[in-house]
Order: C-alpha cells, then structure tokens, then sequence
C-alpha cells in the first residue's frame, strides 16, 4: 500500500468515514449496465441457487433454483440466464462506427488502411464483489462446451439452447475482466475501494454492505459503527441484516431457513416453491439495491478525461468477439497456449502501466501520490536557458530550473515526462540541481518541440508556469511481436495441439460419472 | 549419462577446488560442443565463475567457427560482457546489437577495435559473436536462425522473454543462478499457474518442463564467497546442491586500522572482521518502510567502516613471489548498501550523503544481481515490519543480499524478526504442476537469522 493510501486510511479512521483516493471517477460507467448479484449452493461449486438480474433498478429478474443437487433445474436456471443476459450483450452489436485500421494485405504483404466496424457502445455486467467476477467465470466454464440437442442430437442431456452462447460470453467478459482498467465486467467493491479508503482492512472491504457504510453511513451513524452493524447485526432469528453479497450464502441462513424450506420442496408441499424463491429473493434483494447506492456514489464523480480512450478499448475487445462469435468460431479453448498467454499477459502489463499513467494524469490526487512516492515532481519555472544539442544538426535542448517541494528519486539522465496541452507528451532529461539545491532540479527538454531550430510556442514552459514533471511514461509500448502459435518454439514445447500440421487435442472421454 | 549427475568429490581426498570447478567447467564445455541434444542448462551458485564460462564458452564456439549470439538481459550485462570477451581475445570479431536510443552502451566499447555497436543487425552480419539484451533479440528479424546461442541469467528471463528470441537459435547454452530472484509480472498470472509455459515462469522452468532430458551442469565452487559464508550461503539457499568456497578460512582477511571505540557500530564490525558476519540490531518496533533509525544505522555501519581504515587480505591482492598477499585498502567502491526497496535504497544514499560518504553502491536486491563488493551492509527486509508479505520472504531477495561480499556481510535489523516469521507461516497458495520450490523463503530467512544470532550485537542510537 502506497503511503497516500495509508494516510488516507488514517484519516478514515480518524473521520469514522471514508476519505475520496481519486477527485474523479477512473472507469467507465455505462448508462445501461446489467447487474447480477448471484448466489451459490454452499458445498457444490458450481451449483448456483439463484440469481437477480437485469439493468431496471426496480425490476430485477429473480432465478432461483428450488433444488441445486436436481440438474434439470440448474439447466432451467442457465437457461432463464441466458434469457436475460444474451438480449443485454446481443443489443450492442449492431450499432457501429468506422474505424480505420492498418492490416497486412495478404497479397503484397504491405500494411494498408481498411475501414472496420467498431461497435458504438458495448455491454457492462457489475456484480457486487471479486468473488462475483470468480464465479461468472467459473460459470462461463462450465457452459461454453456445452452441446445442444441442435450440435448434436444423438447426445443425452443436450444443453438449452443459447447456454453454450452464454458460456462464451461470461467467458469473455471474465477474461476481459484481467485486463486492468478495462470495463466489461465490474466488481462494486473493486470500484469503491479504487475511489474511496475506508478505516478497515482491504480484506475487510470485500463486504460490499461494510464497505458502502463506510462511504455512505446512515444519517447519525460513524461508519465504523454502521460497517460493524452491517457484518455482523442479527435479527431474534439469528439471520444477518445484511446479508453476504455472495455468491456464497450466510451458514445460519442455509441452516435454518434454506434447509428446512428444500426438504419441503423436496416433499412436494404446495407453496414450497414459492416460499423458496421469497427466501432467495429476500437474501438477493439487499446486495441488489447495494450495487445500486453503490453506481449513484460513483455516478456523483466525473468521468476522468482518459476513461472514453479505454472504454474504447473495451469496445474493441467486444466487437472482436462479436465478430468470433458470427464467424461460427469454436468457443475459447480450456487452456491458452504457450504464446496466446505471453500475449495476454504482455498486453495486461502495458494495459497496467497504461493506467497507472492516465490515472494519475488525469486525477491531481492519484498524482499527489505519485509525487509523494517519488516518481513525479511538480514546481514553478524559475528559469529557462536556451541551448541546442550537438551534431550535424542542432536541435533547441532548453534547459529548464524548477523550484519544488517534492523529492523525487532523481538521477543524472533519468527520462521524465509531461503532458502538453495538446495531448501530446514531452520528454526531457534530468541534468543536476542547480547549486545543489534538492528544491532546485534542472531538466533539459528532448522532445515536443516540433522539427525547427526553434521551439514550437508554447511548447517550452516559462518562467512563473507550474508544471509536473513524471519519471514513469504515458503511454507505454507493448512488447515484442510474438511468433505465431505454429511457429512455437522447442523450448515451449513446439506448436500446440490443433495448430497447423499438429495433430488436435482429442476431447476429455465421457465416462459413467459424467451422467451422476 | 553421467555428465548430468552432480558431481560428488571423493570423500577421502581433499577437496581441490580448482580442479573441482576445471573438471566442471570442461564437462559443461564438451556437452556444448560436442552434444547431440539442443540445450544445456548451467546452474551457478553465486560467484562460482559464471561470467567467466561465459567468456570461455563463446570464445570457444567462435574458435570452431560457429557464429554464436548471447543473450543477457540488461544492457549494462551486455556491456559488461562484450568487455570481458574484448579482454581475452582483443582481435576477436564482436558485435554490440543495442537499441537505437542514445546512450544505449557503454561509451568504453568504442574504443575496442575488434568489437561493432550497431542498432541494425544486418550491419553485424558476420561478427563471430553478436552479444544483446533479451529484450532488444525480440524485436531482431533474421532469415536463417543461429545455429548456437548463450543465454546469461537465464533464472531471472521470463518464459514470455524466452518465447519471443527462442525462433533466434537452435541450440543454447542456458546459464544462471538459481537461487536468486525469480522474474516477476506486475499484473496476476495466476491463470497459468501449473503450465509448463506459464509465461510469468522463469525460462528454465519453461525449457526443462518441455524438454525434461537436457543435461543439467552446476558449478561446484564459489570464488566469490569467503570460507566463513558458503556454507550459510549453501546450507540455507542451496540445500540440494550444496557448492563450496574457492578458499580456506585463513585466506581471506579483513581489518581495522583504527581501534573500535566500544560503541555497538564499532563492535559489529569488529564481529564482520573476525567472523566475516554481524548483526547490528536495533530494538523492536514497527516502522515505516524508510525506517528513520535504521537508515541512519546503515550510513553509520559504512562511514565507521571508511573512517576505520578497513584494509583486506585475500588471495587475489597483489604480492611479491614468495610473501603474504599485502592487504589492499577498503575503499567506497568496495562496499555496497542493499535494501528490498527502492525508496529505502533512496534514504540510505539520502543519509549517506549527509555523512559525506560518496561511492558507495547503495540499491535494492533485484539491481545487486550479479554484482560483487568487499564488505556489503544489508538492511533486512522484515527489518521493523508489522507482516511478512511473499515479496518479503521470497527465498532470492535475502539470497542476493546475503551473498555480494568476499569479506563480510553485516545485516542491520530491528529485533523481533524470528518472532514476525513465526507469526507469518507460508501461506502461498498451492497450485497443482508447479514444481515447489525449496527451501521457501520462510525457512530460508530463519536458517540465515540463527546463523547471525551468533553475530549479533545489539545497539539503542
């Protein structure tokens, strides 16, 4: 943990409330997001007992499984899921824009500009913690190979239709999710705890209703007092005022309420199901409305300038398997070979560095961190000398003296950056402190001055202007080209399995257990 | 075969290290030469004369005409490298591929006359030796791939890394220290927990995973490491290939021109001077990481050690035929400072210079690698920590700080570390196709803390 965010955890204590981390909102927010809060069967990975959703705060769809152990419901219960979620994530898909874009013409090999579809908009699941994003890939795991009766009618227990569908896409969004800053698929908690510190413990913060009483206490209550009530205050029953935002259930309510209630579905009482799904929606209906009190919080903030740029990222990423999808490709294999996971996990770091940047670009607070850590410094011009690099052709290397309160880690020749006003950047070069004076640092300016011998104006700052300086890049390069996943070398065991000229990787046999 | 075994001495006759590591270093050779199977692996302990099979490996290579490239994985490795080769052959055909930023190389390799720095690599086409970082090899295209290549610190490369130059080459020699710090990702890998090719691995683990019958070398000696901490070094880091010192107990020898004044400073270098070990601690307490006190104390330890006219004695200084080795002074570029992190490594140089003392060498474990001092002056990573984190424990961290020096090592530490790692029991996950690595971190850090127990000088500033 940084110090600024010890401080202002401190401070949060201190207040009984939660202290803001960013002075504007770092993810994109969709209008229209679809919420799943879903809950799990304790004991049964994987066997879900039912589930709100839908992107109407007054009108969620309630699921809910009667008996979890019976198959037959679990597949009503994906069924039902795919009904709700496909026509959310499929209604983004047709209205696109133009984007141009280099591609490799296959005939002469020369990088040519194409015109390409990028989707306008794309979808946004908000689940209520990090244990939701698990469980939504564990879900799209589970059902992405599925086979329908229409892909193979000899099979026994065919899949609903559009299951498989559904499995792909949570499979997607739950990859997508990896991908630091990126928005298809939202945790609340992750999102509160990236603009608010609480006084309680980063493990402790994985409670969405401690967390939100944290932000946002009832009126006459401290937040620590009103995040205490919301862990752990029971009624005369023993049950949780505010139930776990799942997908795992309170014990007490399994125990008391949720047994007794299926051994009598199970009986084949009247009213049984009925009861059982009030029970589930009675557990739901709180994480719920707390995703809501949760969007408006964060809908309060304003969005930080470089969100759009990686929303559009995001919608790329949607678009690309929207296009996967039409193009009738099989679903995501179960394990990435050797250079798909070197490319995801190279895109994932530039995509970190990326917003490690923009964040703090964007945010004066998320800055003030940085500083405060020594990798930006911010001052006043007190002097700008003139003077050109050497060569054969001389270009303007200004020397520019700043006087500042930060101390950055500084050493002779480090690079450091700063946005201009046009968006672009500016690169330069710490010289030395001038007189040895830690508040005095001389940096000379390498770059963003334009072709001239004479600096673009504006483009040298002035005497009495404020300027930030950053010893971390803005725009960080990916890595290397990869080799293509038939050229995988020796030493990562050769192309893999379906590749060209390799020979596929023969499906999991199916055996008497596969039918329990 | 045999030349894969570890090679065990003969336990009744006295251990000639010499021609322990010749031995080694011929069969590492020949295996390189004249093998039939596309790698070879060389585990090296610290010190133990890598750089140097290095050099020798690759003038080899391009003795038998075949045109080698080397792959290390900064440029100042590169740098240093192209240097060595420069300095056993100056005639010999080297080429510096480096990136086309300025001051991307060493301005002292312009000078050699045999050796070509080019960010291009057609213009090195035909060089005997063509020497890069990993990162740089990544993004060079060639039309026919080397038919042999070295890789330098191959432990601290990334599979991912790996994966991107492996199309480079067809046959490597893969050469490193196992026991220093393994590459890390800033983002989650856990996804690809258990893949042999899980890209965040290290590119050894990736190529003995997929090609489990290469052989396996390891140099038996370490000529950096005085006789008073290989066997600390080896016991706690390496316990399953257990290397020695190059030198005896008396062959290396480090004293104080000026007389301790009895303060605990001055008692804990006398205890480094004696035992090659000490532990300056402090009293408990919880700190912020840039703990004030014990900054103070690190800057202290090196000025008393500058002040103290240190003087050393080892089997490489200079002496007429016939007479002792003559003690060489220690002086501020043979001594380093290291930290676990960056804004420690910032206070120390901070407090440092506020004593006056310049040029000393004060950085975080991860840019120590590989490097080698005299005297070293550790600033525990649990030193004053309310937890121990994995980053903390990690078995290389301690391992690369606890194995810099020739002479002596002094660790400086708040008291109440051993309590800390009890309290904080591994609890990595555990995934399933990951080899477990031994010994882990916790185990680690308590086999180095009671060795320094026994050094251990307690001091209130």
């Amino acid at each position: 943990m940084s110090l600024i965010d010890t401080l202002a955890r401190m401070e949060a204590v201190a207040a009984g409330r939660a202290q803001p981390r960013c002075t504007v909102r770092h993810r994109h927010l969709s209008r229209r997001p679809l919420v799943l809060v879903p809950l799990t069967t304790a004991g049964e990975a994987g066997a879900p007992l039912g589930a709100l959703v839908g992107t109407d705060r007054e009108k969620p769809a309630l699921l809910a499984v009667p008996q979890p152990r019976d198959r037959e419901l679990r597949f009503a219960f994906l069924a039902e899921l795919a009904e709700a979620v496909l026509p959310y994530t499929d209604g983004f898909a047709d209205a696109v824009e133009w984007e141009e874009r280099k591609e490799t013409d296959p005939e002469t090999g020369k990088k040519v500009p194409v015109q390409v579809e990028l989707c306008a908009d794309a979808p946004q699941l908000l689940v209520p913690s990090g244990a939701g994003i698990e469980f939504v890939r564990l879900l799209g795991r589970s059902m992405r190979f599925r086979r329908t009766a229409e892909q193979e009618p000899e099979a026994p227990y065919p899949a609903p239709p559009h299951v498989p569908l559904l499995g792909r896409w949570l499979t997607h969004v739950g990859e997508r999710a990896r991908v630091p800053g990126s928005g298809l698929l939202l945790s609340m908690t992750d999102l509160l705890t990236r603009h608010w510190a609480t006084g309680q413990s980063a493990l402790e913060d994985q409670h969405l209703g401690a967390l939100l009483s944290w932000i946002d206490p009832p009126p006459g209550m401290s937040g620590r007092a009103a995040a205490e009530r919301a862990e752990c205050a029971r009624d005369a029953d023993g049950q949780l005022l505010c139930p776990p935002a799942g997908p795992a259930t309170d014990p007490a309510f399994d125990n008391r309420l949720l047994a007794p209630a299926m051994a009598r579905y199970d009986a084949g009482l009247p009213g049984a199901e009925e009861a059982l799904r009030a029970l589930i929606e009675g557990q739901l209906r709180p994480t719920w409305d707390a995703v809501w009190h949760g969007v408006d919080l964060l809908r309060a903030l304003p969005e930080g300038t470089r969100v759009a740029e990686r929303w559009k990222r995001d919608r790329w990423s949607y678009t690309a398997h929207r296009d996967r999808v039409r193009a009738g490709e099989p679903p995501q294999p179960r394990q990435d070979d050797a250079v798909t996971a070197a490319q995801k996990l190279s895109a994932r770091e530039s995509a970190q560095a990326r917003l490690d940047a923009q964040e703090a670009l964007d945010d004066p607070l998320v800055m003030a961190g940085r500083r405060l850590a020594g990798e930006a410094f911010q001052g006043t011009v007190t002097a700008v000398e003139m003077a050109m690099s050497e060569g054969k052709r001389p270009m303007p290397r200004p020397l520019v003296t700043l006087r500042t309160d930060d101390r950055p880690q500084l050493a002779e020749g480090v690079r450091l950056h700063r946005p201009l006003a046009d968006g672009r950047t500016q690169t330069a070069e710490f010289v030395a402190f001038e007189g040895d004076d830690e508040a005095a640092p001389v940096v000379r300016l390498t770059g963003g001055m334009g072709r001239g011998k004479t600096p673009e104006p504006g483009s040298v700052p002035e005497p009495g202007d404020t300027v930030c300086w950053t010893l971390f890049e803005h725009s960080p390069r990916g890595g290397p080209e990869l080799p293509d996943p038939e050229d995988t070398p020796w030493t990562h065991g050769g192309p893999p399995p379906g590749a060209a000229g390799a020979p596929p990787d023969a499906p999991d046999p199916v055996t008497t257990e596969d039918f329990l | 075969m045999t030349a894969t075994q570890a090679h065990r001495p003969d336990p009744g006759r006295p251990f000639d290290p010499a021609a322990e590591a010749a031995a080694a270093t011929d069969r590492i050779l020949h295996d390189t030469l004249h093998g039939t199977l596309r790698g070879v692996v060389v585990d090296s302990p610290p010190g133990a004369g890598k750089s140097t099979l290095v050099v020798r490996a690759a003038r080899e290579l391009a003795a038998a005409g075949r045109p080698l490239m080397v792959v290390a994985q900064t440029n100042s490795q590169v740098d240093d490298l192209v240097l060595r080769l420069a300095e056993k052959d100056p005639r010999l055909p080297v080429g510096r591929l480096h990136s086309s930023e300025p001051g991307a190389f060493d301005p002292a390799l312009a000078e050699l006359p045999a050796v070509r720095t080019s960010a291009k690599i057609a213009e090195l086409a035909g060089m005997d030796i063509v020497v890069s970082t990993a990162a740089k090899w990544a993004y060079t295209k060639v039309d026919e791939p080397w038919r042999h290549a070295i890789v330098d610190e191959a432990y601290q490369m990334r599979s991912d890394a790996l994966l991107s130059v492996a199309g480079l080459f067809e046959r490597a020699l893969f050469v490193g220290d196992p026991g220093q710090l393994d590459p890390f990702s800033v983002v989650g890998a856990e996804q690809w927990a258990g893949l042999a090719y899980d890209p965040s691995s290290s590119a050894v683990s990736t190529l003995l995973a997929h090609n489990p019958g290469l052989p396996q070398h390891r140099l038996p000696v370490s000529w950096r490491l005085p006789a008073s901490a290989a066997p600390l070094v080896s016991r706690a880091f390496y316990p399953y290939t257990p290397f020695r010192s190059g030198t005896g107990p008396g062959d290396r020898r480090l004293a104080f021109g000026v007389p301790g004044d009895g303060s605990g400073v001055d008692r804990v270098l006398d205890e480094a001077a004696e035992s090659g070990w000490g532990l300056l601690e402090l009293p408990a307490r919880h700190t912020p990481r840039t703990d004030p006190e014990a900054v103070r104390a690190v800057a202290h330890v090196v000025r008393r050690l500058l002040d103290r006219g240190g003087a050393t004695t080892s089997e490489a200084s200079p002496a007429a035929a016939g007479e002792a080795p003559a003690p060489a002074p220690l002086t501020a570029g043979r001594i380093a400072v290291g930290t676990a992190h960056r804004d420690q490594a910032a206070a120390v140089r901070a407090a440092l210079a506020g004593l006056g003392v310049t040029g000393v060498a004060v950085d975080t474990a991860n840019r120590l690698q590989g490097r080698e001092f005299d005297v070293t002056v550790v600033l525990h990573p649990l030193s004053g920590r309310p937890d121990a984190t994995a980053f903390h424990l990690e078995t290389g961290r301690l391992c690369v700080l606890a194995s810099r020096h020739r002479h002596a090592c002094i660790v400086v530490c708040r008291a109440g570390v051993a309590d800390l790692l009890d309290e904080h029991p591994s609890t990595e996950p555990v995934s399933l196709g990951v080899t477990v690595k031994f010994p882990d971190g916790w185990e680690a850090n308590h086999a180095v803390l009671a060795h320094l127990a026994e050094h251990r000088v307690g001091w209130r500033p």
